[in-house]
């Protein structure tokens, strides 16, 4: 039995609660038990204390889009290593797509995942299934079983689900359990063999670019389906200018849309791609400055939802080789807090909006079926992010959990760390300043 | 660091009148002759003294710049760039009489790369080596023909030659670098 | 009796007032012409001179680069472009190497890290390579300590083939300011266009590029126009009005059938280089193309032929061009 943990003197932040201020939390047997505020201490007399003083104590972010590799790929990632690689980055909760080996569009594959997540992972794992079968986009995949072995949402992400047919099917089916299709939105005939945005940097670089419109069409064409059916469309990784302005606009007329950004998307730009550096190559890729702009402008009004990291972990080798041949992806899980307050620092976003947006938000998506996530309600899961929002440090990625060393912000200064995160009670990270005594 | 005047304009005109008279002495037939300066203070060197004989022997010696660049055996020790000026010789030198005319002779490596270049360049009868200044510290076996003034150096000291034709001003100057003490 | 060329040309007076050394050049590599600076093209054009000189020699040798090794790795074929660095190395005096590359490996998709050991143990000061994918050499270069001078990679740059079309360009025109350069042809997949591009604005001429909308790159014309000494003419007409130079890119007869254009009949009828249309260029306009030329599709015979054509002096700049970068690069390896 574990004694209960008390993080005490650190600015609560819960927006589920519309909570922001000093005070303190205690955790009981995996659960939240008590919070009070400025210098209250529990009722009971025996805990350990996690002194936080100085730190955003949060609900543990959820993210609703990352890639865990396993089964298939477990040279890039495994269950293991990407949920301790979460835990780093202050998530608690992760949804991970299902463009494993075998693709996650039945039963057992799903159970295998949630089984290995439960035996070696360190945080929440809530798998997503197929939409067809296969990740083939010929043939929806057996929803039912899937919603019924625990899927919180559809998708056949790395591929956009090109054929119309099937992708009205989907939302239309899905309908029965109440759960999201996410579209990965790329129109491959534009796309073919293409390695970054097109514009003067792709040029200048001599690389096929991807215009922002094979984006924008195929989130048209799935808002168009959205309004046909009903269904619930999530529109993964949006990039473009013109996709926030589509998204708003459906919103406007009440189509069940919701969307999510990365943090690669909302703060790099195409440009660090020169010299070809291979750890810049992701699909959507980083584009501009204006466009950078709506993202923020979007994420502001709502009309993006959530942040989502899109954890895509690969290893060196499969990186190291000349651009066309790298694989697209970011390893995203422990440099998404301190990217993402460079937002924050620079005013464009606010604390309260970007924690909104890392908990709440996502598990409003997510729903009830795995209950409360994304908040410190009394009774909720213990699951909890401490963060000091101005530490400065240098991302050193022989540091990471993650096998994934892939990220463009290697070697970089960023504002703002994850100091300790919780799941489900456990202290499953803490930087080694942090330390936890008895009361 | 320290600046002394070691020659005036006055002392280089003699000097090179000087050097003109010996080279006709030396050089009997004066219609095999050319003087060939190397860049960049050699050039304009060469160029007086061939005006200096022609004012005597009433003759036009033809005068040629010479590029070491391509010759030398140290560049890739040195800190910047060198830039390449162009070897230029109007005449042919097969069976001609070469006198290489240089600033300061030191080290003897730049007269190596040079005799190098002519000798890519055609088979001259002989080469003689006519400097203004000879400040001694050879590493190779090389000797100047003809020398305007011997200036025993340390190597701590710096000669500077300046030419109106380059530098506005005809004058030698020697400077001492400051020595480091042991230790410091 | 041999004699030494007589010195009319006015391109090679050596002006003895230019310094002894400079600190002008910053590259270890030759990778892209568009971190070049005007002074570096300058002191490229200046040591081709002396280049050229040691090329009019009986003896065309110099020792400048002796005991220095050049390797060359073509993953492309192509004859004409490594024999002229060979040569260029030779006369230098170094040793010009070939590694057969495997053009095959390319195809199946391997990647060009595999020969990277084998590289760095041949000890090699100078690797002049040529390869399908852009950006190819940058990978040698973290993994290399020899200079890397790059022949041509993808799409992106063909620096030496720039800088000898703007070396013959300043030959016959002086100072490049000012001029106007008119490009025409699959700019899109074109390095050599796109080298010229940086190097032709960073001298000062001014660009036209002359090309159906859909071999035009993104981000050079229309709404996204990024570069302010570039324009966009379509009509070939009215691009060539008063040009000073036109370059005439090669059509690869592929284009066809990716969708980028309906016939090579049609292209030929809007965008040949013919004599008729040469007649709105200035009467002095030079003409250039890197070659090889497809005579009679983007190119008429007359023309390449003609009196305005400079083809066959490329080729003859790029080997003094192509020892002058020699020459520079192993004077910046520093001990």
């Amino acid at each position: 039995m574990m004694k209960p943990l008390l993080i005490q003197g650190g600015r609560i932040i819960d927006p589920s609660q519309g909570i922001d201020e000093v005070g303190s939390l205690l955790v009981t047997e995996g659960k939240i038990s008590w919070l009070g505020k400025g210098e209250a201490t529990p009722p009971q007399p025996d805990y350990d204390v996690l002194h936080a003083p100085g730190l955003i104590v949060c609900p543990g972010f959820v993210d609703l889009h990352c890639h865990l590799r396993q089964p298939g790929f477990e040279e890039k990632e495994t269950i293991a290593t990407g949920t301790r690689a979460a835990a780093r980055g202050g998530f608690t909760t992760i949804c991970c797509m299902p463009n494993t080996n075998p693709p996650l569009d039945n039963q057992t594959a799903v159970e295998y995942v949630k089984s290995k997540a439960s035996s070696e992972g360190v945080v929440r794992v809530l798998p997503i299934g197929c939409i067809s079968k296969g990740r083939k986009g010929e043939e929806l995949a057996e929803m039912g079983e899937l919603a019924s072995a625990g899927v919180i949402a559809f998708s056949d992400d790395g591929e956009p689900a090109l054929n119309s047919h099937i992708m009205r099917q989907a939302l239309d089916y899905s309908r029965a359990f109440d759960l999201p299709i996410i579209d990965h939105c790329e129109d491959k005939a534009l796309t073919e063999g293409r390695q970054m945005n097109e514009g003067i940097i792709s040029t200048k670089l001599g690389l096929r670019g991807i215009p922002n419109a094979a984006e924008d069409i195929i989130v048209a064409r799935d808002l168009a389906l959205a309004q046909l059916t009903g269904g619930r469309l999530h529109i993964a990784h949006t990039t473009t200018e013109g996709s926030v302005d589509l998204i708003r606009r459906a919103k406007e007329r009440g189509i069940k849309v919701t969307a999510e950004v990365t943090p690669h998307h909302l703060t790099l730009t195409e440009e660090r791609v020169i010299g070809y550096n291979t750890n810049a190559k992701v699909n959507p890729p980083l584009r501009t400055e204006r466009d950078i702009q709506a993202l923020i402008q979007g994420l502001n009004d709502n009309t993006i939802d959530i942040i989502a990291t899109d954890h895509a972990p690969h290893t060196e080798a499969d990186k190291l080789c000349e651009f066309d041949l790298a694989p697209f992806g970011i390893s995203g899980f422990e440099t998404a807090l301190g990217s993402l307050m460079s937002l924050v620092h620079d005013g464009q976003l606010t604390l309260v909006a970007l924690i909104t947006k890392l908990t709440y938000e996502p598990a409003k998506i997510i729903g009830n079926r795995y209950g409360g996530l994304g908040t410190l309600a009394i009774g909720a899961s213990a699951d909890v992010a401490l963060f000091d929002p101005a530490l400065e440090w240098v991302v050193d990625t022989k540091a990471f959990a993650s096998k994934g060393k892939n990220t463009p912000l290697a070697g970089e200064r960023l504002k703002g760390k994850v100091m300790a995160t919780i799941s489900q009670g456990k202290l499953v990270y803490k930087d080694e300043s942090i330390t936890v005594k008895e009361r | 660091m320290s600046r002394k005047i070691i020659m005036t304009q006055d002392d280089i005109r003699r000097t090179l009148a000087r050097i003109a008279h010996e080279i006709m002495e030396r050089n009997k037939v004066i219609e095999r002759l050319i003087l060939v300066g190397m860049h960049t203070r050699g050039v304009p060197l060469a160029k007086r003294l061939a005006a200096n004989i022609e004012d005597f022997a009433r003759l036009k010696i033809p005068v040629g710049a010479l590029d070491i660049s391509f010759y030398r055996d140290d560049l890739s020790s040195l800190d910047l760039q060198p830039v390449v000026k162009g070897t230029d010789i109007p005449a042919d030198i097969d069976g001609k009489s070469i006198v290489l005319v240089d600033d300061v002779l030191y080290t003897g490596r730049s007269i190596r790369a040079a005799m190098d270049a002519l000798i890519d360049l055609g088979r001259p009868q002989l080469i003689q080596l006519a400097v203004l200044i000879d400040r001694g510290h050879r590493e190779l076996p090389i000797r100047a023909d003809y020398a305007g003034k011997n200036i025993p150096s340390s190597r701590h000291e710096e000669i500077q030659v300046k030419l109106k034709e380059t530098d506005g001003i005809d004058e030698v100057a020697i400077i001492s670098m400051p020595v480091a003490k042991e230790g410091q | 009796m041999r004699t030494i060329q007589q010195k009319n040309d006015p391109t090679l007076q050596i002006k003895p007032e230019v310094a002894e050394t400079t600190s002008i050049w910053q590259h270890r590599h030759i990778l892209d012409l568009d971190d070049f600076t005007l002074e570096e093209i300058e002191l490229v054009f200046h040591t081709t001179q002396a280049m050229k000189e040691v090329l009019s020699r009986p003896i065309k040798r110099v020792p400048a680069l002796r005991g220095k090794t050049l390797i060359t790795l073509f993953y492309e074929p192509s004859t004409r472009t490594r024999l002229s660095f060979e040569l260029a190395a030779k006369n230098l005096g170094a040793d010009a190497v070939n590694l057969s590359a495997s053009v095959s490996s390319v195809a199946k998709g391997e990647s060009l890290v595999d020969t990277l050991g084998t590289l760095q143990a041949l000890g090699a000061d100078i690797v002049v390579m040529r390869h399908p994918q852009s950006g190819a050499p940058y990978i040698v270069t973290k993994y290399i300590e020899a200079s890397i001078v790059n022949a041509g990679d993808g799409w992106h740059a063909h620096p030496t083939q720039a800088l000898l079309d703007l070396y013959t360009i300043h030959k016959h025109k002086g100072s490049l300011k000012g001029l106007k350069a008119v490009i025409i042809g699959d700019i899109m997949h074109s390095r050599v266009s796109r080298s010229n591009i940086w190097g032709l604005t960073t001298m000062g001429a001014e660009v036209t590029l002359c090309c159906p909308p859909t071999l035009l790159p993104a981000g050079l014309g229309g709404q996204h126009h990024h570069l302010p000494s570039v324009s966009i003419e379509p009509n070939i007409e009215l691009a060539l009005d008063g040009a000073d130079v036109v370059m005439a890119l090669r059509l690869q007869l592929e284009r066809q059938q990716s969708g980028l254009l309906p016939s090579i009949r049609e292209y030929i009828q809007l965008y040949q280089l013919t004599e008729a249309r040469l007649a709105r260029a200035k009467p002095d306009a030079l003409v250039l193309h890197p070659g090889p030329v497809n005579e009679g599709i983007e190119i008429s015979s007359a023309v390449v032929h003609g009196p305005q054509s400079v083809i066959n002096e490329q080729v003859t700049n790029g080997v003094a061009v192509r020892m002058a970068l020699l020459y520079i690069l192993a004077g910046s390896q520093k001990q």
